[in-house]
This record gives structure tokens, C-alpha cells and sequence, in this order.
């Protein structure tokens, strides 16, 4: 039998405490710093999570993912703008939205492999991004102010901020989830195969295609969620969220905190953006020390820092 | 007499000047071990990935079971009961030895859009991998990775992957490949017990193997098929011995090869 107190397991346990436990901390010191923080660190997270389940488990390395995030974000913010502002309208559009997108991207460049997969969904963010530099009604390039949150008709408030932060972790607690199940499943065995070996897989009978599409739009579906929460948290939309610098960072994520792991994308976000926020106030070159921080990473712990800590077991 | 289960009708592939397969047929009836073998660049894997779907003949047909199976894909192949093995080991290797069985029960076990029940605690294609893989002697290596195996007990899973899809007919690409004397006897052995309920075509290598496994055997040279009839009959060919042979005079030069066709 496996040991339950691993190093690993204990280190995730107490991240996830810490995070269930922030809004206590602000509550009584009264800053409310590290929560705006760690908002946008969990939604990240949560896009960082989706891409895990292409990239990690599918191999599926999609260098246009931060497109979702824009796409979720937009869709709150015009309906904001055009004064629909429920909740239960605009997340499911946010959410299909996305997936429309998913199935278009997908079923093209799902025909090619490697350096070409990259760059073509490369192009199709970077299109996406220059069509919302052209919505002249919508802010264009300076982007567009949301007034109003997404309303949930009373029964969560997103206007205040610990409640919006618990939605936030609830949702990437869910996501977490859902992934941990889809790829133990049939399903998830298909494309964790085709990552490993798709010919074969081929000739033992899987159409892969159809499979590894419908993963592609799942994990769109769920990034595009992860943007209409980013548009309510920053109350701001704009084409820079989906810049192909922001996708860089959710692959940095993953790499950072263990690709093809459950919580690797959790890991990697926390460590990610604690450490831009933390080094950024010493020097503004604070990539000087995460991109070799990065480096080692990729040289020393293939399976970034969850698979370092689970490693440390096997010794 | 009733239809051969495979059908393969004037197939030709070209690859840029080189032409791979010219005009190749041959018939495989149910129940029938049918080797091709030739020498190195003689067309063999090409005719294979034909058959298996992964390349697409440039002219001809194949059938099998009556039907015409020349365009549709590989996935679709093996569903209607063509199974693959690979010369070149093509395996999952990070996966355990009886998740890679399991992996092909699933691919003839209906859809896979199964999102929610784990996979690895399935009975339904736990119980058919074991099976698969006793009949090939690894299922005390069942929860090994893949990656720790012996190329022996790699080419023995080979065939118990291609066993688990329950197939009518089994494309087996040289299956001996790279095997010692001994692991090379027992893939002989299994196979010779598997082409007891099965029909098989078999590409090798191994000329001992293959006289005394084949009901026939077909010789392809440059593309084309020289010859095709019962061992003896491939024995005694001369234009099988001046293929193996070259140019020279027999005596000189003589493959190690083709020491087995004579002996």
C-alpha cells in the first residue's frame, strides 16, 4: 500500500489548507493584498489545469491556450456592456463560446504533430487576439471596464471579494477533480495512449481523433470558464490576456510544477506567481532568477516540483 | 471453395522512382499460415502497412472477408478483426504490461467516450488482458512498466496485443526479430500453437522459423513475387535460390540464410 504522509502529500495538503484558510488571515489584518493575489493565482491555476489535461495527459502542446481565457472574458464583458449582466447567462455562453472555438482549432490542427500543432494553434490565438484589438465598440486595443460583476440572483455575491475568492477555489477544487477522474477513465486511457504511442494506437483500433478533439474542447471549455472569472476579478477585459506571452506562462506553469500531474498546475501557478509578485518589488528584472530557476527545473526534476517531492520517496 | 478471408489484388505502391510493391496479389484462406519473406528492401513492411492501412496502395485492392478494405483506415481494419504486430517494438512504455493487454480490450469493447469510472479497475478488460497474456507466458510480468522488459518479453507482448482484440486474422510483422536462440524457440512454439485457431501471415526473417511454421510461403523480390506455393515447393525453386543467391555461383557467398531452406 501507498503511505498517505508523504512529503508530496503533505506539502499539497498544506497548500490547499493555506489556500482554504486566506480569507481568515485578511479578515483579521484587515490587507486585503494577498487575496487579490491569490484570486488570480487560483484562477490561473485553473486555466493552468485545463491546458495540463491537453499538454500533460494528451501531449497536445497548444501554444495558443491564454486564447480562451480572452474568449471566456469578452463574452462576460459585452454582455456586461450590452447590459446583460446575469451570471447564468454569461458563463454558459463563456463556456460554449469556448468551446465552439475548441472544435474549429481542434479539428484542424489535431491533423498535424508537433512543432506544426504548436504553430498553428499559435496562429489561431494570435487571430483571436487581433480580431479584439479590432472591437472598436468594445475598447479595442485599451480594452473594456466591467461595471458590473457577473449576478448571480443573490445566490453568490461576486462583488465581495472572499466570496468571489471561495467561488474561485471551489471551481478549481472541481476542475481538479474532474480531471483526476476523466483521466483514470476509458476516456482518459485513450488519450494518455495516444500520447505515448498514437500509431499503435491506431492499430489496435482507437479512431484517436474524435478522442483527443474531445479532450481539446474540454480543456477549452474549462479555460474559458477560468477568463469569465479573471474578467469578474480584475473587472477589465482586454486583448492583452490573451497575448502569446500569457500562453507562455500556463505552459510555464505546468512545466514549473510537474506536467501530467494533478496538482502540478496548482504548484506551479502558486510558485510561479508568488515569486513574480515577490521579486518583482526587489528588481524589476525578476525574470533573471525565474528563468534559470525554470531551467534547473527542466534539467533536474523531469516531472517539475510534484514529481521532485514525490521522488524524494523513492530516494 | 469458399472466398480466401484475405484477398489482395494487383497492389502497387511507388515511392518516388522506387517502386515498393508491384503488382503483388495473394490469398490467405481462413485458417492458413502464410509467410512472405525476401530479402532486406524486398517490400515486405510496405506490403504490411498496406494491409494494416497505414499506407495507401497506389493501385489494386484488398479484401477481406468479402470485403473491400482498400481505403478504409487502420482503426476501422482492426475492428473488423485485422490485427497488427510491429517489427519495430511500438509499444506503451510508460504504461504497466497488463494496461498496454488492456488498452487493446478497450479499442473492441465499444466507444470510449467513458468519462467517469476508472479504467484500471475494470474487470471487464482486466479479465480478457490476463487471459491474453498467460496464453503468451507474461502474466507473472502483469504489473511491470513496460519500459523494464526484456526485447524478448517485448515481442511476446507484441503478440499478446495483438491476441486481446480477439482478431480473425493476424499481420505479423517479424515477430523473431532480434530474439536469442532460446526466446526464438519459444516464439516459435507460440506461434505454432496459435496458428492451430488462426490465420496468419507472417513476415520473417528467420528461414528456420518460417519452413517449419508455414502452410505456405510467398517469396517477394524488388516488389514483385517471385514465387508462392508450399515450403517444399520454395525449396526446390530456382529462381528463389538465385534471389537468395545473387548472381553467384551456388557454393560461393552462400547467406547463412539460406542454409535453412536447404537443410
Amino acid at each position: 500500500m501507498k503511505a498517505f504522509f508523504t512529503v508530496r502529500n503533505i506539502v499539497i495538503g498544506a497548500l490547499l489548507g493555506f489556500l482554504a484558510l486566506l480569507p481568515l488571515y485578511v479578515v483579521v489584518t484587515g490587507q486585503f493584498f494577498p487575496l487579490t493575489l491569490f484570486t488570480r493565482i487560483v484562477i490561473l491555476a485553473l486555466a493552468a489545469t485545463s491546458l495540463n489535461l491537453i499538454l500533460g495527459y494528451g501531449g497536445m502542446v497548444s501554444f495558443g491556450h491564454a486564447a480562451y481565457l480572452g474568449l471566456g472574458g469578452y463574452v462576460v464583458g459585452i454582455l456586461a456592456k450590452e447590459g446583460m449582466t446575469s451570471g447564468f447567462v454569461q458563463w454558459p455562453l463563456a463556456i460554449a463560446a469556448s468551446a465552439l472555438f475548441g472544435v474549429t482549432v481542434g479539428a484542424l490542427c489535431l491533423r498535424t504533430r508537433g512543432v506544426y500543432f504548436i504553430m498553428i494553434t499559435l496562429a489561431f490565438a494570435q487571430m483571436i487576439y487581433y480580431v479584439a484589438v479590432g472591437l472598436d465598440r468594445y475598447g479595442g486595443d485599451d480594452g473594456l471596464t466591467i461595471y458590473r460583476r457577473s449576478e448571480f440572483a443573490g445566490l453568490v455575491d461576486l462583488s465581495g471579494n472572499v466570496q468571489f475568492y471561495y467561488l474561485c477555489l471551489a471551481l478549481l477544487i472541481a476542475a481538479i477533480w474532474l480531471v483526476s477522474r476523466l483521466v483514470n477513465s476509458r476516456f482518459g486511457i485513450v488519450i494518455r495512449g495516444s500520447r505515448s504511442n498514437d500509431r499503435r494506437m491506431q492499430a489496435i483500433g482507437f479512431p484517436t481523433f474524435r478522442y483527443r478533439l474531445a479532450c481539446f474542447v474540454m480543456a477549452g471549455m474549462m479555460c474559458g470558464l477560468a477568463g469569465a472569472l479573471l474578467a469578474n476579478h480584475t473587472d477589465f477585459i482586454s486583448p492583452a490576456v490573451m497575448h502569446w506571452t500569457r500562453s507562455g506562462d500556463l505552459i510555464v506553469m505546468i512545466v514549473l510544477g510537474g506536467m501530467g500531474s494533478l496538482f502540478g498546475p496548482l504548484i506551479g501557478a502558486v510558485t510561479l506567481l508568488t515569486l513574480e509578485e515577490g521579486l518583482s518589488r526587489v528588481t524589476e528584472y525578476w525574470q533573471i532568477i525565474v528563468g534559470p530557476l525554470l531551467l534547473f527545473i527542466v534539467v533536474y526534476a523531469r516531472g517539475g516540483i510534484d514529481g521532485a517531492l514525490a521522488g524524494l520517496h523513492r530516494g | 471453395m469458399a472466398d480466401p478471408l484475405l484477398q489482395v489484388r494487383d497492389l502497387t505502391k511507388r515511392f518516388g522512382g522506387v517502386l515498393a510493391c508491384d503488382c503483388i496479389c495473394l490469398e490467405v484462406p481462413a485458417g492458413e499460415l502464410h509467410a512472405i519473406i525476401g530479402p532486406n528492401g524486398a517490400g515486405k513492411s510496405t506490403l504490411i502497412s498496406q494491409l494494416a492501412g497505414e499506407i495507401n496502395p497506389d493501385a489494386g485492392r484488398i479484401s477481406f472477408d468479402g470485403r473491400d478494405i482498400t481505403r478504409i483506415p487502420s482503426h476501422r481494419r482492426s475492428a473488423l478483426g485485422l490485427a497488427r504486430s510491429f517489427q519495430i517494438t511500438s509499444l506503451f512504455l510508460d504504461f504497466t504490461v497488463l494496461d498496454n493487454v488492456a488498452l487493446a480490450v478497450q479499442a473492441h469493447a465499444g466507444h470510449s467516450f467513458r468519462f467517469w469510472r476508472p479504467a484500471r479497475s475494470d474487470v471487464k478488460l482486466h479479465g480478457p488482458a490476463l487471459a491474453a497474456l498467460a496464453r503468451v507466458g507474461l502474466e507473472s510480468r502483469a504489473h511491470v512498466v513496460c519500459a523494464n522488459l526484456s526485447h524478448g518479453e517485448h515481442r511476446q507482448l507484441e503478440i499478446a496485443m495483438a491476441l486481446a482484440t480477439a482478431p480473425r486474422m493476424f499481420l505479423l510483422d517479424e515477430p523473431m526479430a532480434g530474439l536469442g536462440p532460446d526466446e526464438s524457440a519459444r516464439m516459435i512454439a507460440l506461434l505454432r500453437e496459435l496458428k492451430r485457431e488462426q490465420t496468419i501471415l507472417l513476415i520473417e526473417h528467420d528461414m528456420d522459423a518460417v519452413f517449419r511454421l508455414a502452410d505456405r510461403i510467398t517469396v517477394l523480390v524488388d516488389g514483385r513475387v517471385i514465387a508462392s506455393g508450399k515450403p517444399d515447393a520454395i525449396r526446390s525453386d530456382e529462381a528463389v535460390r538465385q534471389a537468395y543467391l545473387g548472381t553467384k555461383k551456388a557454393g560461393q557467398h552462400r547467406s547463412p540464410r539460406f542454409d535453412a531452406i536447404e537443410s
